[in-house]
C-alpha cells in the first residue's frame, strides 16, 4: 500500500519539523536547568574569589584562570603546525597514496576518545619527560587531541579558496608562498578560525586528558610548569567527591555561559572578516 | 624582424594527448597577434604556455622552443616568477581578487614586497589610467574590486597586469563574458594599449580578432594552419580550412 503523495508530504514535514523541535527542546532544557540550578550560587566573589575548603566555600577564579590559560597553549601549538600541515596537504602535494594514508590517519585520530589522549600524555609528557601534571603538559596534550580537526577544517577551507585567485596571483609572479601567504590563507581565514575554535570549544569542555595531564591544583599557576585545574575539572571533582553539590551547578554555569560567549564571539567575528572581505 | 616572442616546433602532451603538434607562432612587438579556431583547437593552450601557465597542469610536457626576446623561456635558468611578470596575462572571465580596488592593483607590487605608501600610490594612479579606470575610480579606490560592473572588472584587471610593468599582456578570450558595448570599450583599450604593449590574444570572434588584431593564426586540433597578416589571412587565406572558418562554414 502506498500513501499519497499530498499525505506523505505533510508527514515527512511533519516529522522532520517534530525532530527538530525535540532537539532545540532538549538543549533549551539542559541550559535551562543547569543555569536554574547554578546561576543563585553565581556572584562575583564567586567569580573573581579564591576557594576555600576544597572547594566547599569560596569563589573559581583559579579554575576559571586554568580554563583560560590552558586552551590558550593548546591553540598556540596546534594552530601553526595544524595549518601548517593543511597547507602543505592543499596546496605542496598532489593527491597520492601518501596523502590519503595522512589523511585517514588523521581522521582516525579525530575519533580516538580524549581519555586515551589523557593517558598518553600522562605517560609521555607527565612521566617519561619529567615535566609534572602542570599547564604544559596539558596543552601539549589538548593540541594533540585538536590537532585532527584543525587540519581538516583548514584543510576544507583553503581546497574552498577559488583556484581563479591562485591563477591570478601566479600570472602575476608570485611565488607559491606568496600565494599562500597573500590570497589562499586571507581568503580562507574564516574556515580556519572556525576549525580552531572548534578546538577551543572542545579544549575547554574537556575533562579527562586535563585530568592526567595539566592536574587539578587549586591555586593560580604562576608558570607553564604549574599545575592547573579547569571548570571541566573542578565541577567533575565538585560532584565526584561529593564535596558541594551548589557550587558544581555554579562551575556548571559559569562554564556553559562561557562557552556561549565564545561561539557568539566566533560568529560575530566571522560575520566581520566576510563582511570586509565582501563590501 | 622585430620579434618579441618566436614559437618554433612546440609539441604539447597532456598526458598521452597530443594538444599542439609542431606549433610556429612569430609575435611582433608592438602588434596585437589574434589566435583564432575552434573549441579545444589548442589556442588556449598555446597562449598559457607563453607565460608557463601550463606548468601548473599535472602531466604535462613541452617539446619545442619559445623565445623571448631570444632567451629560451623554458630554459633551465628561466626564473619562472620573472618571466611571468615579464609576459602578463588577462583571464576569460574577470577575476578580481575580493579586496579593495587599489588592493587589487598593488597586488604584484605587494608581492615583489614594495610596500611604500607614495610609489604604490603612482603605480595605482598610472595603471588605472592605462586601463582608462582612473577618471571614473579615482574617488573610490577603497571600495570593493567585487562591487564593479563586469567590464570594470575586467579593466581592473588589465590594469594589476599593467602595474608589474610587462612586455607582453596575454588575452585569454578577455570580453566572453562580456557584452558588445563593454566587448568594443576592451577592443578600444586594446588599440591604445599595442603603442606601449605587445598584445596575444585568443578570441572566439572572428570579427573581433578582424577589427583589432595586425596577425593572426589559425589553428585546428592542434595545428596551426594559417598565420600571417590578418587582412590576408581573413580576405586572401591560404588554406582552404581556413577559408571555410573565417567564411563561417566550419566553427
Amino acid at each position: 500500500m502506498r500513501i499519497p503523495p499530498r499525505y506523505s508530504q505533510i508527514l515527512a514535514v511533519g516529522l522532520m519539523g517534530a525532530a527538530t523541535l525535540l532537539t532545540l527542546l532538549v538543549l533549551v532544557f539542559v541550559v535551562v536547568f543547569v543555569l536554574g540550578k547554578g546561576l543563585p550560587a553565581v556572584n562575583l566573589q564567586f567569580l573573581f574569589g579564591m576557594p576555600r575548603d576544597m572547594g566547599r566555600a569560596g569563589g573559581i577564579l583559579p579554575a576559571i584562570v586554568g580554563t583560560v590559560l590552558l586552551p590558550l597553549v593548546a591553540i598556540a601549538i596546534a594552530m601553526p603546525l595544524g595549518v601548517g600541515t593543511a597547507v602543505y596537504l592543499a596546496e605542496y602535494t598532489r593527491e597520492t597514496r601518501l596523502t590519503k594514508v595522512l589523511r585517514f590517519g588523521t581522521d582516525c585520530l579525530a575519533g580516538i576518545p580524549s581519555i586515551i589522549f589523557g593517558l598518553f600524555g600522562f605517560i609521555f609528557f607527565v612521566v617519561m619527560l619529567k615535566m609534572g601534571w602542570c599547564l604544559l603538559s596539558g596543552g601539549l596534550t589538548l593540541a594533540i587531541m585538536i590537532l585532527p580537526t584543525i587540519i581538516r577544517t583548514s584543510e576544507e577551507a583553503i581546497r574552498a579558496v577559488p583556484n581563479a585567485y591562485r591563477e591570478v596571483s601566479f600570472s602575476l609572479g608570485a611565488t607559491r608562498w606568496e600565494t599562500v601567504l597573500k590570497v589562499v590563507l586571507p581568503n580562507a581565514l574564516p574556515g580556519i578560525v572556525t576549525g580552531v575554535m572548534l578546538g577551543v570549544g572542545r579544549s575547554v569542555g574537556e575533562t579527562a586528558a586535563v585530568i592526567f595531564t595539566a592536574g587539578s591544583a587549586l591555586r593560580l599557576p604562576a608558570t607553564m610548569f604549574d599545575s592547573v585545574r579547569t571548570m571541566a575539572v573542578h565541577f567533575y571533582i565538585l560532584a565526584r567527591e561529593g564535596i558541594s553539590a551548589e557550587n558544581a551547578y555554579g562551575t556548571a554555569a559559569v562554564l556553559i555561559i562561557s562557552i556561549l560567549l565564545i561561539n557568539l564571539a566566533t560568529y560575530g567575528m566571522m560575520h566581520r572578516m566576510l563582511a570586509a572581505r565582501t563590501k | 624582424m622585430d620579434c618579441a616572442i618566436t614559437v618554433r616546433d612546440l609539441d604539447l602532451y597532456y598526458g598521452t594527448f597530443q594538444a599542439l603538434k609542431k606549433v610556429p607562432l612569430d609575435v611582433m612587438r608592438h602588434r596585437i597577434t589574434a589566435l583564432i579556431g575552434p573549441s579545444g583547437c589548442g589556442k588556449s593552450t598555446l597562449l598559457r604556455t607563453l607565460n608557463r601557465m601550463n606548468d601548473l597542469v599535472p602531466g604535462v610536457r613541452i617539446q619545442g622552443q619559445i623565445l623571448l626576446e631570444g632567451r629560451d623561456i623554458y630554459a633551465a635558468d628561466m626564473d619562472v616568477c620573472a618571466l611571468r611578470k615579464r609576459v602578463g596575462m588577462v583571464f576569460q572571465r574577470p577575476n578580481p581578487f575580493p579586496l579593495s580596488i587599489r588592493d587589487n592593483v598593488t597586488f604584484g607590487l605587494r608581492v615583489a614586497g614594495q610596500t611604500d605608501r607614495d610609489v604604490q600610490d603612482e603605480v595605482v594612479e598610472q595603471s588605472l589610467k592605462g586601463a582608462w579606470l582612473w577618471d571614473q575610480l579615482k574617488d573610490q579606490l577603497n571600495r570593493s574590486a567585487l562591487e564593479l560592473p563586469m567590464d570594470q572588472q575586467q579593466r581592473l584587471c588589465v590594469a594589476r597586469v599593467l602595474a608589474v610593468e610587462p612586455e607582453v599582456i596575454l588575452m585569454d578570450e578577455p570580453c566572453s563574458a562580456l557584452d558588445p558595448i563593454a566587448t568594443a570599450r576592451i577592443e578600444e583599450l586594446m588599440l591604445d594599449l599595442k603603442t606601449r604593449y605587445t598584445i596575444v590574444i585568443v578570441t572566439h570572434n572572428m570579427q573581433q580578432a578582424a577589427r583589432i588584431s595586425d596577425y593572426s593564426g589559425y589553428m585546428l586540433l592542434g595545428d596551426m594552419v594559417e598565420f600571417g597578416a590578418t587582412s590576408g589571412v581573413f580576405t586572401s587565406p591560404k588554406d582552404k580550412r581556413t577559408q571555410d572558418y573565417v567564411s563561417g562554414r566550419y566553427g
